[in-house]
């Protein structure tokens, strides 16, 4: 298991909190809808960053009111036929206008990688031996895409009228 | 017609290489099975009852002589030399090597066409109106849309893992050749109020276990729109499709469930949402491809059809194919010809390797290079020169392509069944076959007329047996092969669902309950009124009796 | 009622049966015929690590009617992949390759 970003192997500075255990004192966390709602006003008081787990019926619009103060959403994939962490992470980006750590967290299959990062993903914990390495073949897939997504990505159609060929 | 550029091109290149790595991993272990199975569907490999059957997406139904002979090739090459035409508008290999499939993936890529979601739950194959840009009566040619649609869909990051598949329908003219109203979107374009062409959008209709006509959800929406709320109506299905249970997770289900005016509105707001955002297509790319299916250079010909009602009356073959097999081409001196592949003997939609070719090379000599394949199984060659019918009937015929019965009774929609298909519950080809050998007299084919027969070996319903005038559905009875017959299905402008005629019956006594329906309708019917009207101002009663007898009638009703 | 144990070979899909050994054929006539329920099960298990060793998929067992002489597959579905589609005799082939 391990976590990529930009691209690159990194150390998770976020602990993941359970429901039955105590936030601890320090540190960034990543807790729950329902701790969150639960313990708003503990957390609050923290100095350090926020990050909340959705699991896959927990829609963003739940959250949407308190994004300002949440640095991470992890969007959980129960299983990776489950699509609708892509409309999430599209809506938080586009909709709720979220700037912070997108994480696709479950059954991530690498395969379908850049559908998460074109839907609004950037963050991926990788179970793998080779975290990075997977993540690299499986980032090499593709350098066409037809939709446009707000990623900032051109589509093909934008790149034709731009008179760019490959 | 479309033609790939680079990044098109590029696209598809690295998809194939894509699954191949994929296969490499499953065939070195890596994979197992359950990883590797929605990723080959994804690009159309299903495991089948003989062995790996590949699907192949023929956009909105045209192709070239390259393209089919192609088709041919990998016929050859890689399968046991035939494929077979499908109600989707693709084309399906049955003994398909899994070790082999990239390389075949390579080769369909040359010719710019894939597998690529043609099964998953995602959006499959966009069809459209086997007709379009050569028929008088549409409005503008749905081929532009549905090019615009399959690009937008192809590979699309957010909506490659819906509930459930996804099937959009688009027609460019008010008769409705493409069954839009059984697709969860139906695209129908007409004028509003202003004159202004828009289209009529359709949602949450399907087959299956649960048939649904489409509801309309918006009466008229302009066409720099339609990415924007295509797009709202797939992210409102994301988001709210059930995903519980595998048969209710169709958008019909959750559109019934939360009601078309409900639907409507979370699409709305959606819609409200994005449509200043979602750019969609820029202006330059919809002309860009609108240049593609601009129509070719048609020559200044007579109207030919004077010398052709001589030739008519000289040989009553050449009349019977000319009335039920050709249709009005909108340019003067040119017809559209319909390639039945539908003889009696033969399997419905199978065409082999040999014939292939034999198509490529006469559409290339009759037909501008281009034909189509529609939804019901047979192919059509859209640019022929009415002086040139007499010639192409004759290379047609010993081709077993010129059989003359579009649309009657013996051009029935069937699916693989049990021969082939891992989901079926019966044979649906043998039955066929059978009410084949029924109905060999022409002249009673012809005087029966307007008449669809639509067979599916389960209630998946491929073989489209809910909207066929008469509907067969196979069933398994304790191990044995049984029929269900629906009466009154259509899946034209005025859309409906069979009703259910009675008790299923063994496969023998198929022939003989079809025989007793269309003798009761041939009693009944008023001047030359349609099966379908027949039924539509009778009732079942009457068919009922004649199926099972009078006092089976009681019993059943 | 006698079994046997059916499959598709993964690297091609063809249809196949488990032999006497535990190898797989491409002929229902070379499968071996189970007479009782423990002995289907062993095998059973045999043809699971085939599937963990990405050799076969999706194997299960199938009643066969072992009367006349012959091992043939009761019902529609299981003569069907045994022979090929009833509707083109023509094409019979096994994994074999033995044209019919």
């Amino acid at each position: 298991m391990g976590l990529i970003k930009e691209g690159k192997l990194v150390n998770d500075p976020f602990k993941n909190v359970s429901d039955c255990e105590t936030v601890p004192a320090k540190g960034p966390v990543i807790v729950s809808i329902d701790q969150w709602m639960v313990r708003r006003d503990d957390l609050l008081k923290r100095s350090d960053l926020i990050g909340i787990w959705l699991k896959s019926d927990e829609h963003p619009e739940t959250i949407a009111g308190d994004l300002a103060y949440l640095s991470l959403v992890a969007l959980e994939f129960p299983s990776f036929r489950d699509g609708r962490a892509y409309s999430y992470a599209r809506l938080l980006r586009d909709k709720y206008v979220f700037s912070g750590e997108i994480r696709a967290v479950g059954d991530v299959l690498l395969d379908q990688l850049h559908f998460m990062a074109r839907s609004g993903f950037d963050a991926f914990e990788v179970e793998s031996e080779d975290p990075l390495d997977a993540y690299n073949i499986a980032a090499a897939d593709y350098s066409v895409w037809y939709q446009q997504t707000g990623d900032g990505r051109l589509s093909a159609a934008e790149l034709r009228g731009k008179g760019i060929r490959r | 017609m479309y033609r790939y550029d680079e990044f098109d091109h590029k696209l598809v290149q690295e998809r194939v290489q894509q699954f191949r790595h994929q296969v490499k991993r499953r065939l070195s272990g890596e994979l197992t099975e359950d990883q590797f199975k929605p990723l080959r569907l994804m690009n159309g490999l299903y495991l089948q009852l003989h062995a790996y059957m590949l699907r192949v997406n023929v956009p909105y139904g045209a192709m070239t002589s390259r393209q089919m002979r192609k088709f041919a090739h990998v016929a050859r090459t890689y399968d046991r030399g035939f494929g077979h035409f499908t109600t989707r508008q693709n084309i399906q290999y049955n003994w398909v090597k899994l070790e082999e499939t990239p390389n075949l993936l390579a080769e369909l890529a040359e010719v710019e066409v894939t597998g690529i979601q043609s099964s998953g739950n995602c959006v499959r194959n966009i069809t459209s109106d086997h007709y379009a840009g050569r028929i008088k009566d549409e409005l503008a040619d749905p081929r532009v849309y549905c090019e615009l649609l399959r690009q937008y869909t192809v590979l699309h990051p957010e909506f490659s893992f819906l509930p459930r598949k996804f099937k959009i329908a688009v027609t460019g003219s008010p008769k409705d050749r493409a069954a839009v109203a059984l697709h969860d979107i139906g695209l129908r374009m007409h004028l509003n109020d202003s004159g202004k062409l828009g289209f009529e959008v359709l949602v949450g209709g399907g087959q299956g276990r649960t048939p649904v006509i489409a509801k309309t959800i918006r009466e008229w929406l302009s066409p720099e729109h339609l990415m924007a709320y295509v797009e709202a109506i797939l992210r409102v299905y994301n988001l709210n499709g059930r995903r519980d249970n595998i048969h209710k997770a169709r958008i019909k289900i959750i559109v019934n469930q939360l009601g078309i005016d409900r639907y409507r509105e979370l699409v709305d707001q959606e819609f409200d949402r994005i449509k200043g955002d979602v750019k969609g297509i820029p202006e330059a790319e919809i002309q860009r491809i609108k240049a593609y299916f601009a129509p070719p250079e048609y020559e200044e010909l007579p109207d030919f059809t004077d010398k052709l009602s001589t030739l008519r009356l000289a040989d009553k073959a050449f009349d019977l194919w000319m009335s039920s097999n050709v249709a009005e081409h909108k340019i003067r001196g040119y017809a559209i010809v319909n390639l039945t592949l539908k003889a009696p003997d033969r399997v419905p939609g199978d065409i082999t390797a040999t014939a292939m070719d034999a198509v490529a090379d006469l559409a290339d000599e009759y037909s501008l290079g281009e034909m189509r394949v529609n939804h019901r199984q047979n192919l059509v060659f859209v640019d022929v020169k009415q002086m040139d019918l007499h010639n192409l009937w004759q290379k047609l015929g010993p081709l077993e392509l010129a059989t003359p019965n579009l649309g009657q009774l013996t051009d029935m929609i069937t699916c693989p069944g049990l021969d082939y298909c891992n989901l079926a519950n019966a044979r649906s080809i043998p039955v066929a076959q059978d009410i084949n050998k029924h109905f060999v007299d022409v002249d009673r084919l012809i005087a029966i007329g307007d008449f669809t027969v639509n067979i599916s070996g389960c209630m998946n319903a491929c073989g489209h047996h809910h909207v066929g005038n008469v509907g067969i559905l196979g069933v398994d009875k304790h191990g044995t092969e049984f029929f269900q017959l629906t009466l009154g299905g259509s899946s034209d402008e005025g859309a409906s669902l069979g009703d259910r005629l009675g008790r299923a019956l063994p496969q023998e006594e198929v022939p003989a309950a079809i025989e007793a329906i269309v003798d009761t309708y041939m009693d009944i019917r008023e001047d030359d009124e349609r099966f379908l009207d027949t039924y539509r101002r009778i009732g079942m009663v009457p068919f009922k009796e004649a199926v099972y007898g009078s006092a089976d009638t009681k019993v059943v009703v | 009622m006698s079994q046997m144990i059916i499959a598709n070979r993964l690297i091609d899909g063809l249809v196949i049966y488990m032999g006497p050994k535990g190898e797989w054929v491409g002929s229902i006539s070379e499968g071996a015929v189970f007479e009782n329920e423990h002995d289907a099960q062993r095998w059973l298990v045999v043809a699971q690590q085939a599937v963990e060793d990405s050799v076969v998929v999706d194997p299960y067992l199938i009643d066969i009617d072992a009367g006349g002489g012959k091992s043939l597959p009761v019902g529609a579905r299981e003569t069907i992949r045994a022979f090929g589609p009833s509707v083109r005799t023509d094409l019979l082939e096994d994994a074999e390759g033995n044209g019919g």
